[in-house]
């Protein structure tokens, strides 16, 4: 089995309840496994969440995680959305101080990244991307030097392409 | 029918057939123990909760019915996380209810107010906080069943004091139908697959554990191992499923198993595995566990499954399911074998059983801890229910006590939880109390939950607790003998009580022998005692146990005795 280490995303359907957000991240977190993302929400049933997270670790251990999480009562299911065909997306939002200098820059990384503006008042502004988690990672770069005052990132969505 | 939560909580424990509830009450629960009073439920008041989770552990090892507890909030509810944790580990089915505060003051630090749903989260099964009076009944339903389903395991269900309280509508549910983590069909081209293994195969070794009991599979492993003639070693959990004295019967492995069980795993080519974990106390060094074999492994828990040992063959099954379809391949496939083909193997572990049998050395002046257990034995006629504690005394009743029939060895084999074995012995005696039920205990072990004693005399138990009284933690200071050049650091308990001044001090009988001599009488007189019993035996205090495998390293590599290890 694969002994390398990368991203794996898992997507699990549990119960939407309090205490299974808790379940889930306890069983990763009791074994040492750190989440790297992680993002909750209802699904088209409002009993049911979806989970989805991601941690890096090799493929053993990635089986034994996944095992692990399918046992929680809570837990309707579990997938390694890594081993699909599947679209990946995070969003950012990001406030600039905004100056005469790093203006035309900010709007220029902007449009690289197909980012947008949301608000803006006096010397400030929060920006919108939506992108890969590389190319998030990229715009973070690019932006850093012009002086991020905050960030906040929503973690990795990520769906099936089919069924 | 309008009820309150209290009288439903009553209902629904009778609807799941529960008579015995081991539980210690407080503020939360007057109401469930106001209606305890009118029910028929046979309510026993232990001196302790540990001691009420233990009991109901024992109750449900020895019965294969799930065991009841029942708590208070706070300080009651987390006097239990031993007793679970305990129970989780050996995947033991019980439902422990705590008390909880009632529900508008649930997170505001109230009085014996602890967050017993986060403390226990990692080592139950599942739990739940009831927070309606209406859910109630449908989650002690559930409690029960996730409890004793798939691989089994302790629930714990939360009661707030006003759901306790509040009436709803009740109507008795119909009995629960649909299966949960519903288990795979029988995976026939593995079993043909495992079949040719089985006619390869020239040092086959089957290797079973505590699933074989849970899953109440013992007749099914039996006739398959005496079918295919292949030799049974069994973990610690595992004792029983397997009788020892059938010639197919090795003893156990691991770190302080039979010589010739360790051999026979170092060098079989095929191991079948069922119902066990791969516990490093019993695999030893992993690389060089049955190194030479083929695996098999059948666990209905998939986690379990290439876990520790990385096998050839993972089948996802109860062990009941998939040794029945087993035999019944065997028997449509008209599977026979020689003794002549097993001729090798078997002359190989005769031969190792021959030059490295079990065995200690007799004493004439002072008592040896193996010769109370043999003759305890002797007897009963392996007929008792054995419970032990943790230590010297578990290892020593594993080895000199064979035992022919599942459900009758009640020990913490995961947790290794001193203090268990006494108040699983009252769970066990309470589910047979026709039975003779027997705690081996060490002399540390004993005073952990010696406050038992008094439950014990209030219900007439009639345990018989066996003190294998060395004046050390044994299994400690064994290991400071062997590794840390006999520096017993905090290891001398001969500062204790007097056992049987303190047998009298509660209500029962008290014995003691000093000398080998003794040692039959008053077991004979302890045991024929109508009630329960302290005995306690004056060993010999640096007497070690052996066969050793040192920790971490290969399970082939055994000390025999003193000499070896040193
Ligand atoms: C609750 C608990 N605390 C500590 C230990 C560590 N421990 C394992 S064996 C042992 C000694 C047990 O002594 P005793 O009950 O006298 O039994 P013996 O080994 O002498 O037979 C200890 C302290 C444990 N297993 N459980």
């Amino acid at each position: 089995m694969e002994k390398q280490k990368k991203e794996h995303i898992l997507s699990l359907l549990v119960n939407n309840k309090p205490d299974v957000l808790a379940r889930v991240a306890g069983t990763l977190g009791g074994r040492g496994y750190n989440i790297e993302t992680l993002c909750v929400d209802a699904t088209m049933d409002p009993g049911v969440s979806k989970i989805i997270l991601s941690v890096i670790q090799d493929q053993a251990t990635i089986t034994k995680i996944e095992k692990q999480l399918i046992r929680l009562i809570d837990v309707h299911s579990v997938s390694d959305l890594s081993k699909m065909e599947t679209v990946m997306r995070e969003m950012m939002l990001v406030r600039m101080k905004l100056t005469d200098k790093n203006k035309a820059d900010i709007a220029l990384i902007i449009d690289t990244f197909r980012g947008r503006v949301v608000t803006m008042n006096g010397d400030h502004c929060v920006i919108e991307i939506t992108s890969t988690k590389e190319d998030i990672d990229r715009a973070i770069e690019s932006l850093k030097p012009l002086g991020i005052d905050d960030m906040a990132r929503t973690g990795i969505v990520a769906l099936e392409r089919m069924k | 029918m309008k009820l309150k939560g209290s009288q439903i909580f009553i209902k629904a424990l009778e609807q799941e057939g529960i008579d015995t509830i081991f539980g210690y009450p407080g503020g939360v629960l007057l109401d469930i123990y106001d209606e305890l009073h009118r029910s028929n439920l046979k309510h026993i008041l232990v001196r302790h909760e540990q001691g009420a989770v233990h009991a109901a552990d024992g109750y449900a090892r020895a019965s294969g019915k799930v065991g009841v507890t029942l708590v208070t909030s706070g300080p009651g509810a987390t006097n239990t996380v031993t007793g679970i944790a305990n129970a989780h580990l050996d995947s033991i089915p019980i439902v422990v209810f705590t008390g909880q505060v009632p529900t508008p003051l649930i997170g505001t630090d109230a009085f014996q107010e602890a967050d017993i749903i986060g403390i226990t989260r990692p080592c139950t099964k599942h739990n739940f906080q009831v927070r309606r009076v209406e859910e109630l009944a449908k989650i002690i339903q559930e409690a029960f069943y996730i409890a004793r389903s798939g691989r089994p395991g302790p629930v714990l269900v939360d009661l707030p004091k006003d759901v306790m309280a509040s009436m709803t509508d009740y109507e008795p549910l119909p009995p629960r139908a649909k299966e949960l983590n519903s288990v795979p069909k029988p995976a026939s081209k593995k079993a043909f697959y495992v079949l040719d293994l089985i006619n390869e195969a020239k040092r086959p070794l089957l290797l079973t554990g505590g699933g074989v009991i849970l899953g109440k599979a013992s007749e099914e492993l039996r006739e398959m191992a005496r079918r295919t003639k292949i030799p049974v070693t069994s973990t610690l959990m595992g004792l029983g499923a397997f009788p020892a004295k059938d010639p197919l019967w090795m003893g156990m492995p691991g770190m302080h198993g039979t010589y010739y069980a360790n051999m026979a795993l170092s060098h079989c080519d095929l191991l079948i595995a069922i119902g066990c974990r791969f516990d490093d106390r019993v695999t030893g060094k992993l690389d060089t566990f049955a190194s030479k074999a083929k695996i098999v492994h059948v666990d209905v828990d998939a986690s379990s499954i290439n876990k520790n040992v990385m096998v050839d063959v993972p089948i996802v099954q109860d062990c009941k399911t998939a040794l029945q379809s087993f035999n019944k391949l065997l028997m449509e496939q008209d599977f026979s074998v020689t003794d002549e083909q097993r001729k090798a193997w078997f002359d190989q572990i005769a031969e190792w059983r021959t030059n490295v049998p079990l065995t200690y050395c007799n004493s004439d002046e002072i008592i040896k801890p193996q010769f109370v257990i043999e003759t305890l034995y002797k007897l009963t006629k392996g007929q008792a229910i054995i419970a032990t504690e943790v230590g010297q005394n578990q290892m020593w009743t594993a080895q000199f006590y064979p035992f022919d029939e599942p459900n009758t060895f009640l020990s913490s084999g995961g947790l290794g939880t001193m203090g268990y074995g006494f108040p699983a012995a009252i769970g066990a005696q309470l589910a047979f109390p026709d039975k003779l039920v027997v705690d081996i205990a060490g002399d540390g072990s004993i005073q952990m939950n010696i406050q038992e004693l008094a439950t014990a005399v209030q219900y007439k138990i009639p345990v018989k607790i066996a003190i294998l009284n060395n004046g050390f933690l044994g299994m400690v200071r064994q290991w400071q003998e062997l590794f840390y050049e006999k520096r017993y650091s905090h290891t001398d308990m001969s500062f204790a009580p007097d056992f049987v001044k303190l047998a009298e001090a509660y209500g029962l009988l008290g014995l003691r022998a000093e000398k080998p001599g003794e040692v039959e009488a008053i077991l004979r007189k302890g045991l024929e005692h109508p009630g329960p019993v302290v005995m306690d035996f004056k060993v010999a205090r640096e007497e070690c146990v052996y066969p050793m495998v040192r920790p971490g390293g290969p399970i082939h590599e055994m000390a025999l005795g003193r000499e070896m290890a040193n």
